[in-house]
């Protein structure tokens, strides 16, 4: 029986997952919380990037169960005695067991089957400079250089093959909810709607998303297939799986991304809202906290922060039984440092618009009541600041990730035994100065984090734009519009 | 103005007062300078002595407020919290922890040159080329030109700085061998290495700044004074550069005043790239080589920089719009 391990951030993350359903949950029984959600959704843009998000999210959350293996009992072991590896897993490494565990012995080029570096190798009695065939990769070729562009192609189409029946399915499986969502599609028989869907004349950019998921789904299944016989992205110079590597960090971005966002909110809100609310002294001390914290540069007092928190956990080793389980402190500890370093911004924000809203009549009516501050505060402010705490996470989920990036290679970022963007390009850089060049590493990590962090933004953009009603107005349009010219099409088509 | 001017300064000062409080406790009650001594040794070779003899070496082995042992005011001076906090204040750095390193005050003055050299540059053309590039869109706003623009900037402001670095590295300095990769040199040559830097730089910033600085003037340009002034007959561009850049250059210069500080401290990354000498490469090798003296001083010193270069984009705001008045 394997001992499942629940890491700091794991715990997060599932809380972080819980609290977005919970949240759904609510915006599905306020009418115009719903308004605003299906608002975000009408850009195409902020569609597909969902889309995109929701799929790294999937590869998260499969990355955050983590589990040690049982080992096999050893002779003079006691009955009923269990020990575990020291090599914490997860379900992630499980799926992926043939790229986690496939390590060859340096650099190799994406699909490759033979080394990228020579070794001296006896041949007939001379001694000749080859490129070895590797361990794994295309391991199972009789003659590689014959069979490799066949069975490439035949591992691809038939990768390729299962994502577009994946997408089909996805397609099948998605029209009855976007059924229930869409005015143009329920309620009209199942052909038409999907025709409709086809043709993107609907409420909701449905086509958008669905050919950001079908994308999704070829690329993953080419991945898949390919994947099956060889490293679909090469090797790095320790021999491990490049692929594999992008795939983890894209947990340890998620991780920054979300749980430093939320560390700041606590701050940010509780003190806004108590400096606008109370005024006076109170005002001028958060004024005076936050005016301190925001005048340090942000990169200096993260690192003069991590370097103490380092010491910490030197002093403390108690703390963590395993190296995943001290990486794992470590970034939660990174998080806590961004939250509290990073709660400036918002606070100066919801300060002044609490200042706004003290002096509505609906306030001011509240106080007429004899309504107490704390219950004010509570059930009249909060609710109506809620949609620039909303926006500001958003926006801040992108930037942490960029944030990351730079924190790792300055030496203060997440340890460096953890997979994360941060260390891919750090390592990127040594190899694209190399002779040949090493590309796919710096590659993989570019592509990987450039999709993570545009949809992020995208996302950002569609809720900023449905929440905030002055940033609708700095919107590019062409023409018409979008929604201009989806409310034409549905009311012009008949049905 | 001068009365202005001395509040704001006397309030910098409180708030410079906080940041060296901050600095304080988190170098010196959250963990101790025995902790620090622990770690700079490092290994297993860390005994009583050695710990002892690191503090003695560093000055770290004087009590922590109050010194018993002395006479008269060197009962308050000769502490920690004398030497390390409150000579901060008359910009005396002190010496760096580690050993190769010396005193803190002197590397500053010569390396905040060469920062100067590279981030100068960087900070007033960024101000340029975001200005024209947000005003090239907002002149063809609602066209296919400020569509693609706002999805140009959005794409490259997804890209993080090191992905240029790395990219424009490898295009320019080795494929088409137009600059040096990396190094610096005094003088003039001194160009020669600062030009891919300061170019990268400019890009890595242009997607974020040329799209705040657009929704800056989309704001302005709603308002009456702008139809006021196309009702008598203005040309667009006219409109544009005369009335709406200059109003909309208060919240240009808020936004660009926080990056003053970093004209004086330099990028972190980029000098670390290029391999320049300036203070951001060296707060980087301090953090690598984990001395605590030197990240204490740029603390404070980013921090001192931080809140001067407020007052300036305060006293800017006065030059650019004459209502505003200091007061």
């Amino acid at each position: 029986m394997p001992k499942f391990v629940v890491l700091w951030t794991d715990a997060v993350l599932w809380g972080a997952w819980a609290a977005t359903l919970a949240y759904a949950w609510h915006v599905r029984r306020q009418p115009h919380l719903s308004a605003s959600w299906r608002k975000v959704w009408r850009d195409g843009a902020a569609m597909s990037a969902t889309v995109v998000l929701a799929f790294f999210m999937v590869v998260t959350l499969l990355d955050s169960v983590h589990f040690r293996r049982a080992l096999p009992p050893t002779a003079g072991q006691a009955a009923g005695q269990v020990f575990h590896a020291t090599r914490t897993e997860s379900v992630l490494d499980v799926l992926l067991a043939g790229q986690a565990n496939q390590q060859e012995a340096t650099y190799s080029r994406p699909l490759s089957y033979q080394g990228f570096t020579r070794v001296s190798e006896e041949v007939g009695g001379e001694v000749r400079r080859v490129h070895p065939r590797l361990q794994y990769g295309g391991a199972h070729l009789q003659d590689p250089e014959r069979q490799w562009l066949g069975d490439l192609a035949w591992r691809g189409g038939l990768g390729l093959a299962a994502g577009a029946l994946a997408g089909g399915l996805l397609l099948l499986a998605g029209l009855p909810l976007a059924r229930r969502q869409d005015a143009a599609l329920s309620g009209v028989p199942t052909a038409l709607a999907l025709r409709r869907l086809l043709a993107d004349r609907c409420e909701l950019p449905w086509r958008a998303g669905w050919i950001t998921a079908l994308l999704l789904c070829l690329l993953a299944g080419l991945a898949v297939g390919l994947g099956s016989g060889y490293h679909v992205l090469g090797t790095d110079n320790l021999g491990n799986d490049v692929f594999y590597q992008a795939l983890k960090s894209v947990r340890t971005a998620f991780v920054i991304g979300t749980m430093a966002s939320v560390a700041t909110l606590p701050f940010a809100i509780a003190l806004g809202i108590l400096a606008g609310w109370y005024r006076g002294w109170v005002d001028e001390v958060i004024q005076y906290l936050y005016t301190v914290l925001s005048s340090v540069p942000n990169v200096l007092l993260i690192a003069a922060c991590v370097l103490m928190v380092q010491v910490f956990l030197d002093k403390h080793p108690e703390l963590f039984e395993t190296g995943a389980e001290r990486a794992d402190l470590k970034i939660f500890m990174l998080c806590l440092i961004l939250g509290l370093t990073g709660w400036a911004g918002l606070c100066r924000l919801l300060r002044g618009e609490t200042l706004k809203l003290r002096e509505l009549d609906y306030v001011q009516a509240a106080t007429a009541f004899g309504v107490g501050s704390l219950r004010i505060m509570h059930r009249h402010i909060l609710p109506n600041v809620v949609h620039l705490v909303l926006i500001n996470t958003v926006l801040d989920f992108s930037a942490l990730i960029l944030y990351e990036a730079v924190l790792s290679y300055v030496g203060v970022g997440v340890d460096p035994s953890m997979n994360s963007f941060g260390g891919m390009i750090n390592m990127g850089r040594d190899e694209m100065s190399r002779d040949p060049l090493v590309w796919w590493s710096f590659s993989a990590a570019f592509v990987f984090m450039v999709a993570l962090v545009l949809a992020a933004n995208l996302f950002a953009d569609g809720v900023r734009d449905a929440f905030d009603p002055r940033a609708r107005n700095l919107r590019p349009r062409l023409g018409l519009g979008r929604a201009g010219q989806r409310r034409a099409g549905v009311t012009g088509e008949s049905a | 103005m001068l009365r202005y001017l001395l509040r704001r300064l006397a309030y910098g000062f409180t708030i410079l007062l906080g940041v060296n409080l901050l600095t304080f406790v988190l170098f010196f009650q959250v963990n101790t300078p025995d902790d620090m001594a622990r770690l700079n040794i490092g290994g297993k070779r860390v005994t009583p002595e050695l710990i002892a003899k690191w503090k003695v070496e560093r000055g770290y082995d004087k009590p922590m407020y109050w010194n018993e042992a002395r006479e008269g005011s060197d009962k308050l001076t000769q502490t920690i919290f004398w030497e390390r906090s409150v000579s901060l204040f008359a910009l005396d750095f002190g010496r760096a922890d580690s050993e190769s390193a010396g005193d803190i005050g002197a590397e500053v003055a010569k390396r905040m040159a060469v920062s100067l050299q590279l981030a100068l540059p960087v900070f007033l053309l960024q101000l340029i080329a975001s200005t024209v590039f947000a005003l090239v869109l907002v002149f063809f706003r609602g066209t296919r030109i400020d569509f693609w623009g706002v999805v140009l900037c959005v794409v490259m402001l997804s890209i993080s700085a090191l992905f240029y670095i790395v990219i424009g590295q490898y295009l320019f300095a080795r494929v088409l061998k137009l600059v040096p990769v990396s190094g610096y040199a005094g003088g003039l040559t001194a160009a020669k290495f600062l030009i891919l830097p300061v170019l990268l730089s400019l890009l890595s910033r242009l997607g974020t700044e040329a799209r705040l600085y657009r929704a800056m003037m989309l704001e302005e340009i709603g308002k009456d004074y702008v139809r006021t002034a196309r009702a008598k007959g203005l040309s667009e561009a006219i409109v544009l550069g005369r009335h709406v850049l200059r109003n909309a250059l208060i919240p240009i210069l808020t936004s660009a005043g926080g990056y003053l500080p970093y004209v004086f401290l330099g990028s972190l990354v980029f000098e670390s790239f290029f391999a320049i000498p300036g203070l951001g490469s060296y707060v980087i090798d301090a953090i690598s080589g984990q001395d605590f003296a030197i990240v204490r001083t740029m603390v404070f010193l980013g921090s001192l920089l931080y809140i001067l270069s407020y007052i300036l984009v305060d006293l800017a705001y006065s030059w650019v719009d004459p209502r505003v008045r200091l007061a």
